[in-house]
């Protein structure tokens, strides 16, 4: 673990693993003052409340894991993606297998980013973990559900995006207006099931 | 006359950009969603104080001035930020002042000399609905409001007795900026990150926005490659492939895989968010 300095209130720790991500995380996000708390892909960003920060640092143990999920979301999701006799020419196996192969999984939202409400869940199966498209699509539609590398994820709004396509969901992921606005939030656990 | 059930102003005409900011909606970045709020919020919070409002107050944001409006019932508003002309009904009235509009008369903002944005408070405040517990409009993420057109009906709150006078010095915008930086977190990836940042001097370009200060000038010499994307705080100095600095401002994408050689203490970012293209801007590293 590493403490990087970023400006005068803010710190960067650096960690080896997502998993080690999600320990800081979870080590952090009760503190008293914390501004912001930021997991990523193998950073934690945390603003404010430096001193409790670095104490609670001092004890951690990053191969403790959080125990408990705060919430457990399922997301209803049709899978007719266009991207969809790619993945599983890739994987080496059927349409109907990678469906099976994604909603078998029990996925954890690592981290958010991108966009308002675009959660990075780990948890895909092996045969899923596959690139990016050569070249992105200047428009994804909004509610698609696609893979990349160790990723699965489903878009809140409409964007350009190179992940593999494999779906889509009706589910509202992201209403600025709403009391909870992004459905999924680090933490989280989710399951994938056909709609 | 028409009665209006909420006191209101029309929209006559926006200047180049014309938003509703307050100071944003910080600790929601986990959701990927960015701080936004006003770029020059010292000037924000004197404009409300200015009419009686809680300093966190909606109030306009006006890129270059230029806003005409029309007062559907009698207020209060003060303009702050640049100096500029301020006119009711043809009439010269002082910026960085309370003024009184009466019912039907029009304010008219001119455009600043110096400086690139104008607030406008007005007393009572901007009422559109709260989105993540604010008002302000985000650009990058298309949270809050639209930015304003010609014709947009916009309603108030309710006023508060102005607390009294604030000595107002209107902002001057500098021609060189010399901006205090403290080096990290990754200015492990630039050869001295320290000498070249003091030694390195950019201007501000003319593609800058709301999601950050591009300066344009000395390039940053850096490690190639890319870092898997990490949490972005606003000041954060992000040094893409080019070298070329961006200075993410309130707008800014919560996560980033450039590296950041530095990150601009936060008292200095609304001199960024004031500086026109073509501003000079060199960097003090600090401990």
């Amino acid at each position: 673990m590493l403490l990087r300095r970023c400006g005068t209130d803010a710190l960067l720790i650096e960690v080896d693993s997502l998993s080690e991500v999600a320990a800081v995380r979870a080590a952090l996000e009760n503190l008293d003052g914390i501004e912001e708390l930021v997991p990523a892909a193998r950073t934690v960003l945390v603003k404010g409340a430096l001193t409790q920060v670095r104490d609670a640092l001092k004890t951690i143990d990053l191969t403790k894991t959080p125990a408990k999920h705060s919430r457990e979301i399922t997301i209803p999701v049709i899978y007719d993606g266009p991207d969809l006799a790619l993945v599983a020419e890739t994987a080496g196996s059927t349409p109907d297998e990678v469906v099976r192969l994604h909603t078998t999984a029990t996925y954890e939202v690592a981290f958010c980013g991108f966009a308002p409400g675009f959660a990075y869940l780990t948890g895909l199966p092996e045969a899923l973990q596959q690139p990016r498209l050569d070249s992105p699509r200047t428009k994804v539609p909004q509610g698609s559900v696609g893979i990349a590398g160790e990723f699965t994820a489903a878009y809140p709004r409409p964007t350009p995006g190179g992940w593999r396509l494999i779906g889509r969901t009706e589910t509202t992921l992201f209403d600025a207006k709403a009391k909870t606005p992004a459905l999924l939030q680090p933490g989280d656990q989710v399951r994938f099931v056909v709609a | 006359m028409k009665r209006h059930m909420k006191r209101s102003i029309t929209i006559i005409r926006t200047g180049p950009q014309a938003l509703v900011e307050d100071l944003g909606r910080p600790g929601n970045a986990h959701l990927g969603v960015p701080p936004s709020g006003a770029l020059d919020q010292h000037s924000l919070k004197l404009a409300n104080r200015l009419v009686g409002n809680p300093e966190n107050t909606a109030g306009l944001e006006l890129l270059l001035g230029g806003l005409a409006l029309k007062a559907n019932a009698s207020c209060t508003v003060a303009v702050t930020g640049p100096p500029t002309e301020v006119r009711i009904d043809g009439r010269l009235a002082d910026s960085h002042h309370p003024v009184h509009l009466k019912q039907d008369e029009v304010l008219e903002i001119g455009t600043p000399q110096t400086g690139l944005r104008n607030y406008l408070a007005l007393s009572g405040g901007i009422e559109v609905d709260e989105e993540l517990g604010s008002r302000s409009t985000d650009l990058l993420s298309g949270i809050g409001p639209e930015p304003l057109r010609a014709n947009d009906v916009l309603h108030l709150g309710t006023p508060n007795l102005p607390v009294g006078a604030d000595v107002v010095p209107p902002h001057q915008a500098l021609h060189t900026l010399v901006i205090p930086i403290r080096l990290g977190p990754r200015d492990d990836w630039f050869d001295d990150a320290e000498t070249q940042l003091r030694q390195g001097y950019w201007t501000v370009s003319d593609r800058s926005n709301r999601v950050g200060a591009r300066l344009s000038g000395t390039k940053l010499n850096r490690r190639d490659g890319e870092i898997p994307s990490e949490g972005m705080i606003t000041g954060a100095v992000q040094v893409p492939p080019d070298g070329q600095p961006v200075v993410f401002l309130n707008d800014h994408p919560t996560t980033g895989g450039y590296p950041v050689i530095g990150v601009v203490d936060n008292d200095y970012l609304r001199f960024l968010g004031q500086a026109r293209p073509g501003t000079e801007v060199r960097f003090r590293p600090i401990d």
